[in-house]
């Protein structure tokens, strides 16, 4: 019997203690009309050999971003996953933890809490950042919650080149609360068009979202943005790729009241999309209002340093149905990742990092430019994603390069003013020269009519 | 025995009447039944409301309540002390832990409130 | 003699380490990048989107990262160091052949834009697992996607209230919830847009008062959102009728399925009468706690709830392949970015292949064997007042203690510390005084539950002799109890202090 200890003495022992004949008289309280009659329709249990087998089997038939050359981004990014931190998340101490509730067998896990909101804080130069949200798009739904709830209204504005996924689970939890979506429309040059945006944002708007980088890669009119916002009365939300924050522009620099993104990229694996590390951050005024754990410093009995979950009074066991959120368990062991990673890094590393992304976004460019009939329809700056503009359907490249190792991108047909030809194509710091070599044979070949002769 | 210099509420709140202004906070019992105090948000000055609002919260480390208007008008002055020093509300909830001051909007209000000794029992003599 | 029989609390060998912002020294790093071998470029980037000055983080070589992170592993306490007897968490083994499958190569790396042709593997897999929670609930769909057990809820209450609104029955709005409910419950029915009416539990035994539910029962009704076996380990024996009631007045029932570990292979939620029931991956299914995530909470439905959980639905087809349906647009309902915590689905996946059917019903049993057992040995020191069909879990109260010694719940548990055992759940649920609330799970050995018990003996002899000691624990942890309410009153919540970096 895997993993429990008892042995049938153990059992005739325990079960003499309580003074029953047999263990099925521990289930003598159950009504009998509920009693599942038989066996769970499972196969029998595996040898933990077994097991592995049918999980390398299972991996043997996907093909992912180590066997193929990955162009793909969106929001999560084929980045480095160091082994020193997967080395530290493995470890039992910090894997099988509780959550620190007894903060005196939790100094760990807190200490590291506390240092990763840290990184969060000094990336985005907010004042208080939390343990982490599931992900960016759950993060940017409690961000604009807690910006209307300080506001006390009941519109946001979105901007169209949001992260369509992102919009979609806002707008879901908005529904709930009765919110108000307003769309701030995109300028031909594929970021907010501000004179737009200020025809939208009236004395019911409370919170202005903004993503930077958008969803096309472009770098946005961040401090207008906020201009527009701030004149209102409205707060501004800003969505971010933190790695990105390595060379752009950070939110404080812009004025944003409250920071929410992805942070998958410091060491986690890609994993389909799950788990992922969301975070929030917000000045100072509003960290009453942020959601999830958060852990602060204080002192002991003893007089010592320490950490300790604390606010707790936002969250759910104590407010219940007057919480901030309901969230409870978050992505933690993500969180430690990350936090591992950007230990690892220092303030040189971040630069290399982010010059890296920026580096092979130029090359990018540069390489698939050289291509006939290739066109990159925004001309803004961009960080590691641009959008690569073909005369053909970007699907059909996409299915094409597939056939030639190359996850080539995500079409964009019916994103924004997005049309057929539109893919948006992700760099990392993992790409060489030849990986994006490839990319441009594979394009020519592809634009020049000679699929059929290559695959 | 509590002062009888003011009225009380069921939810552990005085109001100490000062010509047409109320002065309000919440008794020794409340205080510390919440424990130590870390946190209270007050309204805004100006801001008006009904006997019974909600009208900002107390809490401490491990619990939060609700403060409520017992009496109706509009708040004229809140206690920036107790924003900056919440424990203020434990040491000293009676006087210098007051929350706000309400100018009255109907002083009759007043008279429907518990009286010292009604309140006495309610925390069970 | 194993090291488990020690009862003397020893010094925890272990202090804080300095700040990872205070250590290392410009120039030192840990990660590097490879160097970009193409024809040189320049990025571009205008000086005016570029942030004013550089981020200060320490600079680190990986021995000083790998020494600073496992000194503070070292504060820790967790499953391989000893019990973490926490009512309602189910903080069972975690097996490691979980982490090793999550790992591969195939599986870690997939990206989720990948299509369905490129993770054929992946899909069967997690077609599989839908099937083994339908199989133990008994019900007919499930959705992987919530990313923890409150986003389970969360989705949950968006199926109800998508329900009714199909029906056209926009009035249902309330959602009903016993008070010994965990905060999660009111908190994600506010969440999903509709409002939580609390209905007393009875005086008796806790379980839910029919009468009470009667009383609240009307045609705003959406659903009832219920912990079976409930919150004080009992199983809900009315839960029938309960379910009579609410279907018949128009209502759909929620299972909060946290306690899931009581009941595997001995009752299903689709046969009380349940209609969605939600699980706790990282509780019944052993995956990782992680110290606070990422859990899985997928919820399982019946066949008439099935075509509100969102997309995409993975499709099997005749062939053997395995598709994508209802993949998301831009007009479609959303929880996640994606499909939720896919890594922590395929450790669950790995664990119940591992038990199998019966693995799993026998894992309820001695789950449920020692919590009895444990009850049993316990209750002369610490009553319970419901104790009677006791599962999984117990909660006794320390009001015994309070009375006669004035040591409180909260300060066993804080002594319980210094023993090398993580104390169990203290003043939840809220029904009962100074409430303790103990689950053991199935992987405790007997000797370790002897010496659990042996444990409190010994504090109960501590609080008769020497309250103090038990009310100024503990003592031989890395840190003593933490001035909370400073914490909460002069929050500082991140590290002011500059790196020793300078550039």
């Amino acid at each position: 019997m895997p993993y429990v200890p008892h042995t049938p003495e153990d059992i005739r022992s325990m079960l003499d203690t309580i003074g029953l004949d047999q263990v099925d008289d521990l289930f003598a309280a159950l009504p009998e009309a509920v009693r599942f009659q038989g066996e769970l329709d499972l196969p029998d249990g595996l040898t933990e050999e077994e097991v592995r087998r049918f999980f390398i089997k299972a991996a043997a038939r996907n093909h992912g971003q180590l066997e193929l050359t990955s162009f793909l981004g969106g929001g999560v990014y084929d980045a480095i996953v160091p082994a020193a931190c997967d080395a530290i998340i493995s470890r039992s101490e910090f894997m099988t933890a509780y959550t620190p509730y007894q903060p005196e067998v939790s100094q760990g896990t807190l200490q590291a809490i506390y240092e990763w909101q840290t990184y969060i804080c000094r990336l985005t130069g907010m004042d208080v950042s939390n343990a982490s949200m599931y992900d960016g798009a759950t993060a940017l739904s409690e961000a604009v919650s807690m910006a209307l709830a300080a506001k006390r209204k009941k519109t946001v504005v979105l901007p169209a080149n949001l992260n369509p996924r992102y919009r979609r689970v806002v707008t879901t939890s908005m529904r709930g609360e009765g919110i108000t979506i307003v769309d701030a429309p995109v300028a031909f040059d594929g970021t907010v068009d501000i004179a737009a945006l200020t025809g939208v944002v009236d004395g019911d708007v409370g919170a202005v979202v903004l993503q930077n980088p958008n969803y096309l890669g472009l770098v946005e009119r961040t401090n207008e943005i906020q201009a527009v916002a701030a004149a209102a009365g409205a707060l501004t939300v800003a969505v971010v790729n933190p790695v990105a924050l390595s060379v752009l522009q950070t939110p404080a620099e812009f004025g944003a009241d409250i920071v929410c993104g992805e942070a998958q990229p410091f060491g986690i694996a890609s994993s389909w999309g799950g788990p992922l590390l969301g975070f929030i951050a917000c000045t100072d005024a509003h960290k009453r209002r942020l959601p999830g754990r958060v852990v602060g410093r204080t002192t002991d009995s003893r007089g010592q340093e320490g950490y300790v979950l604390t606010l707790q009074t936002r969250e759910q066991h104590i407010r219940r149905e007057k919480a901030t959120s309901n969230i409870c368990s978050n992505q933690g062991l993500n969180a430690m990742c990350a936090t591992v990673y950007l230990s690892m890094l220092g303030t040189e590393g971040l630069q290399e990092l982010g010059e890296s992304n920026l580096t092979r976004a130029a090359a990018l460019r540069r390489r698939l430019g050289k291509i006939d009939g290739v066109e990159f329809p925004f001309a803004g700056p961009v960080f590691n994603e641009m959008v690569v503009r073909l005369p053909r359907p970007a699907a059909e490249f996409r299915a094409y390069a597939r056939t030639r190792g190359v996850l080539a991108g995500i079409p964009l047909d019916g994103f924004a003013e997005c049309g057929a030809g539109d893919l948006l194509v992700a760099v990392t710091e993992k790409r060489t020269a030849v990986d994006i070599d490839l990319l441009g044979e594979v394009l020519a070949d592809f634009l020049a009519g000679r699929e059929e002769v290559s695959s | 025995m509590v002062p009888d210099d003011r009225k009380y509420t069921q939810e552990h709140e005085w109001v100490q009447v000062d010509g047409d202004t109320g002065i309000i906070g919440v008794t020794d019992f409340a205080a510390s039944e919440l424990g130590d105090i870390v946190f209270v948000e007050l309204p805004e000055v100006g801001s008006e409301f009904s006997a019974g609002d909600t009208v900002g919260t107390i809490e401490s480390v491990k619990a939060v309540a609700d403060l409520y208007l017992p009496v109706s008008g509009e708040i004229v002055e809140i206690n920036e002390a107790v924003v900056d020093s919440p424990e203020l509300v434990n040491s000293d909830a009676m006087d210098e832990g007051w929350l706000v001051k309400v100018k009255l909007a109907d002083p009759a209000e007043v008279d429907a409130l518990l009286d010292a000794d009604a309140y006495q029992n309610l925390l069970g003599g | 003699m194993s090291q488990d029989s020690q009862l003397t609390p020893e010094r925890w060998n272990a202090s804080l380490p300095d700040s990872i912002f205070n250590q290392g020294v410009a120039g030192r790093r840990a990660l590097t990048f490879p160097k970009w071998d193409g024809e040189d470029v320049s990025a571009d980037l205008p000086d005016a989107v570029r942030r004013a000055a550089p981020a200060d983080l320490p600079s680190l070589s990986e021995p000083e990262v790998m020494r600073h992170f496992t000194r503070l592993s070292n504060l820790n306490h967790h499953i391989e160091r000893g019990i973490y007897p926490l009512g309602s968490c189910t903080m069972k083994y975690n097996p490691r052949v979980n982490e090793q499958i999550a790992r591969l190569a195939g599986l870690a790396d997939l990206h989720p834009e990948q299509g369905p042709e490129d993770i054929q593997g992946l899909l069967g897999a997690l077609k599989l697992l839908e099937t083994g929670l339908c199989q133990i609930t008994g019900f007919d769909a499930c959705s992987l996607i919530p990313a923890a057990g409150a986003h389970g809820e969360y989705l949950g209450m968006l199926v109800i209230r998508a329900y009714h609104l199909s029906r056209g029955d926009t009035g249902r709005t309330e959602i009903l919830i016993p008070d010994s409910a965990h905060g999660t419950n009111p908190a994600s029915v506010v969440i999903a847009g509709m409002t939580p009416r609390t209905i007393k539990s009875r005086q008796d035994d806790g379980r839910i008062d029919l009468e009470q539910l009667r009383d609240a029962l009307s045609e705003k009704t959406a659903g009832i959102m219920i912990t079976n076996p409930n919150t004080l380990g009992l199983f809900e024996n009315d839960i029938q009728e309960v379910a009579a009631l609410v279907h018949a007045a128009g209502g759909r029932l929620y299972m909060d399925g946290a306690n899931m570990n009581a009941i595997m292979g001995k009752s299903r939620p689709a046969e009380m009468g349940f209609d969605v029931v939600h699980f706790n991956l990282h509780k019944t299914m052993s995956t990782p706690h992680g110290g606070g995530g990422p859990g899985c909470g997928p919820i399982c439905v019946t066949a008439d709830l099935a075509e509100f959980l969102p997309g995409p639905w993975i499709t099997a087809n005749a062939d053997g392949s395995y598709g994508l349906d209802k993949v998301p647009d831009a007009d479609s309902d959303g929880i996640h970015s994606y499909f939720g915590n896919v890594g922590i689905a395929l450790r669950a996946l790995a664990y119940i292949l591992r038990l199998g059917g019966n693995g799993l019903t026998r894992a309820t049993e001695c789950a449920v064997l020692n919590a009895n057992y444990l009850l049993a040995r316990l209750k002369p020191i610490l009553p319970v007042d419901h104790e009677v069909g006791c599962l999984h879990e117990f909660v006794a109260s320390g009001r015994s203690w309070k009375e006669n010694f004035g040591v409180r719940t909260l300060d066993i548990a804080k002594r319980m510390l210094d023993y090398g055992v993580h104390a169990p759940t203290i003043y939840f649920p809220l029904i009962v005084d100074e409430a303790i609330m103990i689950e053991p799970t199935e992987t405790e050995s007997k000797e370790s539950l002897d010496h659990f018990v042996a444990i409190m003996e010994a504090i109960h002899a501590e609080a008769q002799s020497d309250p103090d000691l038990v009310k100024t624990a503990p003592h031989t942890t890395p840190v003593g109890r933490m001035d909370e309410a400073r914490a909460a009153r002069e929050p500082d919540l991140r590290f002011l202090g500059p790196c020793n970096c300078a550039i």
